[in-house]
């Protein structure tokens, strides 16, 4: 078993048991701090998958911006009545858990996409770099860059109407 | 610097952590930790498309990671003052307590 396996089977390990106590935890800050950890553990897999560019991204944008949003609505609101359990959805949540799974894993076994091999495609030097994205960036995905910037501006104007106390 | 670890196992990782979020959705009562299990799921996605950008040596997967990460933080801030505004009416992130739509 080589070093990259051993990392890998280490990385999702982690990244499981954190995304399980996220699902898990009455606790919302509980959840919000393993959901945290989960991001972690995503930016790392992206470091060893060859994108290290995304790897800062998700630890600026996700780890960093969108967990101290849902910190800061989670303390802003804290109910004081702690969640109901909800014995009818049990069932078909597992259900609905053992079927994606089960599809998911007929779908992975070895196929003519994947044929079981390694990721061995040599890539090219600086692959993942900040370079290699803007130049894709702003070459072939220039529109929906735009469209991006756009839905960005949408959002931005929507929470300020949405959490103005009266309208 | 070819990589010796199959396309099949990360594919699975993903599958696995999106069918995580599927059920935090599903069995949740708290509208904060449903979010939380959207972003889990986009998580999924995203690794799905690095894994397949490494496969096939193409920058096109992480681009397209990068317009999810756009998108996400659209949608959790824009969700995240929707909860705001309900939490504000009903006092409650019980999702079994808005049902005004609901015939």
């Amino acid at each position: 078993m080589s070093v990259e396996l051993i990392i890998f089977f280490f990385l999702s390990a982690l990244l499981i048991t954190c995304s399980l106590l996220v699902i898990f935890q009455r606790n919302a800050i509980h959840s919000a701090l393993a959901l945290v950890a989960a991001l972690f553990i995503v930016a790392i897999l992206f470091l060893t998958l060859n994108a290290p560019m995304l790897a800062v991204l998700q630890i600026l944008v996700y780890a960093g911006a969108i967990m101290v949003i849902f910190l800061f609505v989670i303390m802003l609101l804290s109910p004081g009545t702690p969640e109901r359990g909800r014995p009818l959805w049990w069932g078909f949540g597992s259900l609905a858990a053992a079927l994606l799974a089960l599809e998911f894993f007929a779908f992975f076994l070895p196929s003519q996409v994947t044929k079981g091999q390694g990721m061995g495609a040599q890539v090219a030097e600086g692959f993942g770099s900040p370079k290699m994205l803007a130049e894709s960036l702003f070459t072939d995905f220039v529109l929906p860059f735009e469209i991006a910037s756009i839905l960005l501006l949408v959002a931005i104007i929507g929470t300020v109407v949405l959490a103005k106390r009266e309208f | 610097m070819g990589s010796t670890l199959p396309l099949n196992y990360v594919l699975m990782l993903s599958g696995i952590v999106f069918a995580i979020g599927v059920v935090g959705v599903i069995i949740r009562r708290n509208l904060i930790i449903i979010m939380m299990s959207i972003e889990l799921m986009l998580n999924a996605v995203n690794i799905a498309f690095v894994a397949f950008a490494r496969f096939h040596g193409s920058m096109d997967g992480q681009v397209i990671v990068f317009f999810v990460m756009t998108v996400a933080a659209a949608e959790a801030v824009v969700g995240l003052a929707i909860i705001i505004t309900l939490f504000r009416q009903r006092q409650s992130l019980d999702p079994q307590d808005m049902q005004l739509l609901k015939w």
